[in-house]
């Protein structure tokens, strides 16, 4: 055989592989997104109808409350919820990781590494393993199904990896940028937003992303901290579907979607700065 | 433009002193060259000027202000840093009207004075490039653009040449002797290059260790260091350093050769004490290979090991009681190793330093 040939086959056959693996990661997803739109009496049809027959917006006119049947799950109130606290919560840990992230870059203080080492050991505790605790602290406080309840606990989850991942970009730029543009006439302050804080945008927007994807997603901890249309989030949301004797299928893959969406166009607008962004912190030394 | 004076100034890192205390005045307009090992204080000192570090103890001023406690921003001075620092996120228009724009001077006067330092550094072609589009001495020129717009009191340079190739660091440090003869600006500039010193310097300061080890013009500091350290760092091959006793009038080196003590130093030296002879491997040539063959002299039989070419000259090496002594041999013929030669000595040029406290003689 001459050696083009085997370099065809090998190509070949790296790409099959891929499209089996990708086939392996994505089919469920596909199956999800599928499901929300197939009528139910589809979904549970005995056998099983792999190739769907008839698609349908049905789902989601119930979901939202149009058309003749209604879902009594206020999906609306949850979206809300959910955007409001994953979106708040990602506003203050990015503010707290961006100064914490400069301050571990820039800065010499006192048990500095044993304090970088507490945030980063915090990370490797379940979270559900504090719902617990939380759960009786919040209950005093009367946290418990609120919104601020839920984003004080998300700000807590996403503060250590974002100071991480914040403070390997700071570092990445040297402390002589901010030097000269303090020569230059700039307080420490202006030195910061003209000149550090631009060329860190993209660390501090893959932070961003990966702190709401957290919030947007997390199940755990908000099953435990939420009860009613004030807090509960969309994943939560999904177990409405689920009544004593039946499950909603094609509800719950509708909302699965709608959950699905926002995170999708998220990570494509900023996907670009997300792959730079994870290279370029990666090889700081 | 102004001078600068360092009274007694102190950098202390906890309990680490790495800054002893040193006075230096620089005069208005004056190009004043930090020279030194790496880790002895030259660039703390610069940084200390410019006010990114702090002073432990002791007082700088720039003109008739104590600038102790101002921050960079009001010192008025400008700075060029090794690493360039050119922000990379704008284009070189904007490097260089960056520090106008922060002073909110109006835009035409930004503009004019951009256009002014481009055309003085040749950048007009490239003001719309980004840092990243630059060569290494394009990135020097704008680093140096940058610090002239603002027409400051001082120029802070923190060896701005060192991540140049041998061949653009000597084009450049052409560069800014023309620059500072154009711009006339006082001018601090920190290098552990001797050469880059004494090019550029109207004063040197020779740093070791926190310590000032002398200041002088180029021509002091060549011909009179004041001590060991001094001798053997300036100069290039640097100056040979022989142990050497006084006996009978005479220098006694460590082989045994005995010298005549130069008339100069005769009043320096008394009978009996350990001194290091300092010769520079250019007053110590062969016979008919010398730069100027009259003056006081002395000869002296050598075994050369090694000769290196270097075109108009070359370099020999030889030993002196087993340590290395470097020879110069000017309109150079072949030499082969272990060939034996007679050496001229320039009594004129010869250096005695007393061999306890490593200071000169004159000194006392």
């Amino acid at each position: 055989m001459d050696t083009a040939l085997k370099k065809r086959i090998g190509k070949a056959v790296t790409w099959v592989m891929t499209f089996l693996l990708m086939l392996i990661i994505c089919l469920p997803g596909l199956w999800v997104v599928l499901t929300g739109f197939r009528p139910n009496r589809e979904v549970l049809a005995k056998p099983a109808i792999w190739i769907p027959e008839e698609l349908t917006l049905n789902n989601f006119a119930q979901i939202f409350g149009f058309g003749a049947e209604q879902v009594a799950i206020p999906v609306p109130a949850y979206f809300t919820n959910s955007l409001i606290i994953a979106l708040t919560s990602t506003v203050i840990a990015i503010l707290i990781g961006m100064s914490g992230g400069y301050a571990f870059a820039r800065f010499r203080f006192r048990f500095k590494d044993g304090i970088f080492l507490g945030l980063m050991l915090s990370r490797t505790v379940p979270g559900i393993a504090l719902s617990l605790p939380v759960f009786m602290i919040w209950s005093r406080l009367g946290l418990i199904d609120t919104k601020p309840g839920l984003i004080i606990v998300y700000v807590a989850l996403n503060i250590p990896f974002t100071i991480w991942l914040i403070d390997g970009f700071f570092r990445q730029i040297p402390k002589e940028m901010s030097e000269a543009a303090q020569v230059d006439g700039c307080t420490r302050w202006q030195a910061f937003w003209k000149i550090e804080f631009p060329l860190a945008r993209s660390g501090i927007a893959s932070a961003a992303i990966f702190a709401f994807l957290t919030s947007w997603n997390e199940y755990a901890l908000a099953s435990q901290l939420t009860r009613s249309t004030d807090s509960k989030t969309l994943p939560v949301g999904l177990m409405d579907f689920t009544a004593q004797f039946t499950i909603d299928w094609a509800g719950m893959s509708a909302m699965a979607v709608i959950i699905i969406v926002p995170a999708l166009i998220l990570t494509f607008i900023v996907q670009k700065h997300l792959i730079s962004g994870l290279t370029f912190g990666g090889v700081k030394g | 433009m102004a001078e600068i004076k360092l009274q007694n100034v102190v950098k202390k890192y906890g309990p680490l002193e790495v800054v002893h205390g040193i006075g230096l005045d620089i005069e208005h307009n004056e190009f004043v060259v930090l020279v030194g090992p790496s880790g002895c204080g030259k660039s703390t000192t610069l940084r200390m000027i410019a006010g990114l570090e702090e002073i432990s103890d002791g007082t700088i001023s720039i003109g008739p202000q104590v600038v102790n406690d101002l921050p960079p921003r009001k010192r008025n001075i400008s700075m060029v840093f090794q690493n360039y620092a050119l922000y990379p996120h704008m284009s070189v228009r904007e490097n260089l009207g960056f520090g106008l724009k922060i002073a909110k001077q109006p835009e035409a006067v930004v503009a004019e004075r951009v256009r002014e330092a481009a055309e003085i550094l040749g950048l007009e072609e490239l003001l719309e490039r980004t840092p990243a589009e630059l060569s290494g001495g394009q990135r020097q020129r704008v680093a140096m653009g940058r610090a002239i717009v603002r027409h400051p009191e001082a120029f802070l340079f923190d060896e701005p040449l060192s991540n140049l190739d041998a061949k653009l660091r000597v084009q450049m440090r052409t560069e800014i002797k023309k620059l500072h003869q154009r711009v006339k600006t006082t001018v601090v500039y920190v290098t552990h290059d001797q050469v880059e010193a004494m090019t550029l310097a109207d004063r040197i300061v020779v740093m070791k260790d926190g310590w000032i080890e002398q200041v002088g013009t180029p021509m002091e500091v060549f011909n009179h260091p004041l001590n060991t350290f001094v001798a053997s760092f300036i100069g290039s091959p640097p100056m040979n350093l022989i142990d050497a006793e006084i006996a009978d009038n005479r220098i006694v080196l460590s082989d045994g050769t005995q010298l005549p003590i130069p008339e100069r130093l005769e009043q320096h030296v008394r009978d009996g004490q350990k001194v290091v002879f300092g010769l520079r491997p250019d007053d110590l040539t062969p016979q008919g290979h010398g730069i100027a063959e009259s003056g006081h002299r002395a000869t002296v039989e050598l075994t050369v090991e090694l000769a290196e070419l270097l075109g108009t000259e070359t370099i020999l090496y030889t030993r002196i009681n087993g340590s290395e002594v470097l020879g110069k041999m000017f309109d150079p013929r072949d030499v082969s190793p272990g060939e034996r030669m007679t050496f001229n000595i320039s009594l004129d040029k010869v250096h005695l330093f007393d061999a306890e406290t490593q200071k000169s003689v004159r000194l006392g």
